[in-house]
């Protein structure tokens, strides 16, 4: 049997992180895949021990630039675990309100790359329109668009006033109705479904196997979430319901995140309506950090983010430990993938989020036997949209005029 | 002169291609950014090319850890010259945060020679726009 290896990465032309992902096919196939990471190591755990407490939330911020308000408050978290203080009321509403504007721009990015992916280039472009008005919002209430710097040991460093309040609102109010015009476009789109459906399946026996958390798992039926599980910050206070779905395929996948959108939307309301008009404390002095051990988490976009944090008394850290999501759902693809054509494996990488677009990496395929080139990363992404435009045909739907003007120049 | 004139010829569209080198991908992000309608650089003949052989520009991100810098260096060669490097992103530029890192090999002007410097962390897509202008501006 001839046995073909089509390495991954480490590069890609589009962005994120260098990964690499080798996949062994078998013809069309998949039968196994092989993952390296380490391109992106930083060292953050090592440099946190050599910083003061406080330094530590802007260092977390920056280990991922999508979830970069998830990790600060799972530290905080963990901090306060150990310090044992309780943090006021109006910081526990301001750290929901960023928490969750932080998704909405997280699940659109994704929605975007997926359709970008599939050859629609349209739902790339009109989900990062969307999430424009959020950015402005956080830059609006926190200084920055990305890297919002408001958790802060004991509370939030930033108010956010009365007078935003209703801007905020309105913006969301705007975003609301495109939002879900948005969903519909993706859900009720027969080529989408015939490209997704039945894709890439997990079931909630692989999902426990591998460890799997956040959107993946809760499309594959597990009822999990931080958020509920082990309230913190304001979710206890505020009404809300976490998004299940049973099917476990990337199409599942899509719906959980489009539809925890609006459940973040509903969250960000009622936490306005807590803020306005009151007065209150935002942070308590947290002066000494007493010797011991704390743990915090965080449901970030893309899954429970853990962070460990233990003291000897002294003004850092002794040990830091982090783990991301992505490290728990990144190896779900051994059981994805394997069975499934090199066409929809573009679109399986990216559906589990790892932090994205892996396959947007300099994808090169070499065949085993004569070490000669077959494909590389455009080729990649070109089968996968070859195929949306297959099924398109085989249903009868035209693309619309713009998506194939772009078909045609770029390839 | 045949060098020059290339340059100039290079005014008119240019092909950037994306690299991240250690990031924490935001600045990747903001790049994208660029692209979709709010800013819209196409408009002004940039767009991404999918391989560092058809890139006039290269835009790096990152700190440049140590298990990257042979296959940056290894891009930098394959980039047609004459080509330029843009350092985007506080990362890229000094290090930033991580550059007390012990895979820390950057910052970037360490590695390969770089033309402009993008500060910010992440830069504004405005920024980042603003930057490459005078790029353009100071090609000659
Ligand atoms: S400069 Fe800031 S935003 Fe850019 S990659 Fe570095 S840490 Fe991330």
């Amino acid at each position: 049997m001839k046995k073909v290896i089509v390495p991954i990465g480490p590069y890609h032309p589009l962005f994120e992180e260098p990964e690499y992902f080798a996949l062994y096919c078998d013809g069309e196939r998949v039968v196994d895949v092989e993952w390296i990471a380490g391109y992106n190591h930083r060292g953050i755990e090592k440099i946190s021990e050599s910083k003061h407490w406080d330094q530590i939330t802007f260092l977390v911020e920056r280990i991922c630039g999508i979830c970069s308000t998830s990790h600060p408050i799972a530290y905080c978290n963990a901090v306060e675990d150990l310090a044992k203080v309780e943090i006021p009321e109006r910081a526990k509403y301001i750290r929901c309100i960023i928490g969750e504007l932080e998704r909405i721009h997280s699940h659109l990015l994704w929605v975007g790359l997926a359709g970008h992916f599939l050859g629609y280039n349209t739902v790339f472009m009109w989900a990062w329109k969307y999430r424009e008005p959020i950015l402005d919002i956080m830059e609006m209430i926190t200084g920055n668009r990305n890297h919002y710097a408001m958790m802060k040991i004991g509370g939030v460093r930033r108010d956010i006033d009365d007078a935003y309040i209703p801007i905020i609102r309105k913006i969301l109010e705007d975003l609301k109705p495109k939002l879900n015009m948005l969903t519909n476009a993706v859900l009720d789109d027969p080529v989408l479904a015939a490209r997704l459906k039945g894709v890439g399946v997990l079931t909630d026996k692989d999902i426990k196997e591998f460890g799997a958390l956040g959107p993946v798992a809760r499309a594959s039926g597990l009822d999990i979430d931080v958020r509920r599980d082990s309230p913190h910050a304001a979710y206890d206070l505020v009404e809300w319901k976490v998004i299940t779905q049973n099917e476990g395929d990337v199409f599942a996948r899509a719906v959980v995140r489009l539809l925890e959108c609006f459940e973040s939307m509903k969250i960000i309301e009622q936490c306005l309506d807590n803020l306005k008009g009151k007065k209150g404390e935002i942070s308590i002095d947290v002066r000494n950090i007493p010797p011991g051990e704390g743990i915090g988490h965080y449901e970030a976009p893309r899954g429970e983010c853990f962070h460990y944090v233990r003291s000897d008394g002294t003004g850092s850290p002794l040990r830091h430990k982090i783990r991301a999501p992505s490290f728990n759902n990144i190896p779900t693809f051994k059981a994805s993938c394997i069975g499934e054509t090199i066409s929809d494996v573009t679109i399986i990488l990216a559906g589990v989020d790892p932090c994205y677009c892996c396959t947007e990496r300099a994808i090169v395929a070499y065949d085993v036997n004569t070490q000669k080139k077959i494909l590389d990363g455009s080729d990649f992404i070109r089968l996968s949209q070859e195929k949306t435009r297959k099924i398109e045909k085989e249903i009868g739907v035209a693309p619309s005029r713009w998506e194939e003007k772009n078909w045609e120049r770029d390839n | 002169m045949v060098l020059s004139l290339r340059k100039k010829a290079l005014k008119k569209s240019l092909f950037v291609f994306h690299l991240s080198t250690g990031s924490c991908n935001n600045c990747d992000i903001e790049i994208l950014d660029c692209l979709t309608p709010r800013f819209d650089i196409e408009r002004f003949g940039i767009t991404l090319a999918g391989s560092v052989k058809h890139a006039d520009v290269l835009l790096v991100t990152g700190i440049g850890t140590l298990k990257n810098i042979e296959r940056v260096k290894k891009l930098y060669q394959q980039m047609p010259k004459p080509g330029f490097v843009v350092a985007i992103g506080s990362c890229a530029c000094t290090g930033g945060m991580f550059r007390d890192g012990y895979t820390m090999a950057g910052p970037l002007d360490k590695i390969i020679p770089v033309d402009v410097y993008i500060p910010g962390c992440p830069p504004k897509p405005e920024a980042m726009i603003a930057g490459i202008v005078k790029l353009l501006n100071s090609i000659k």
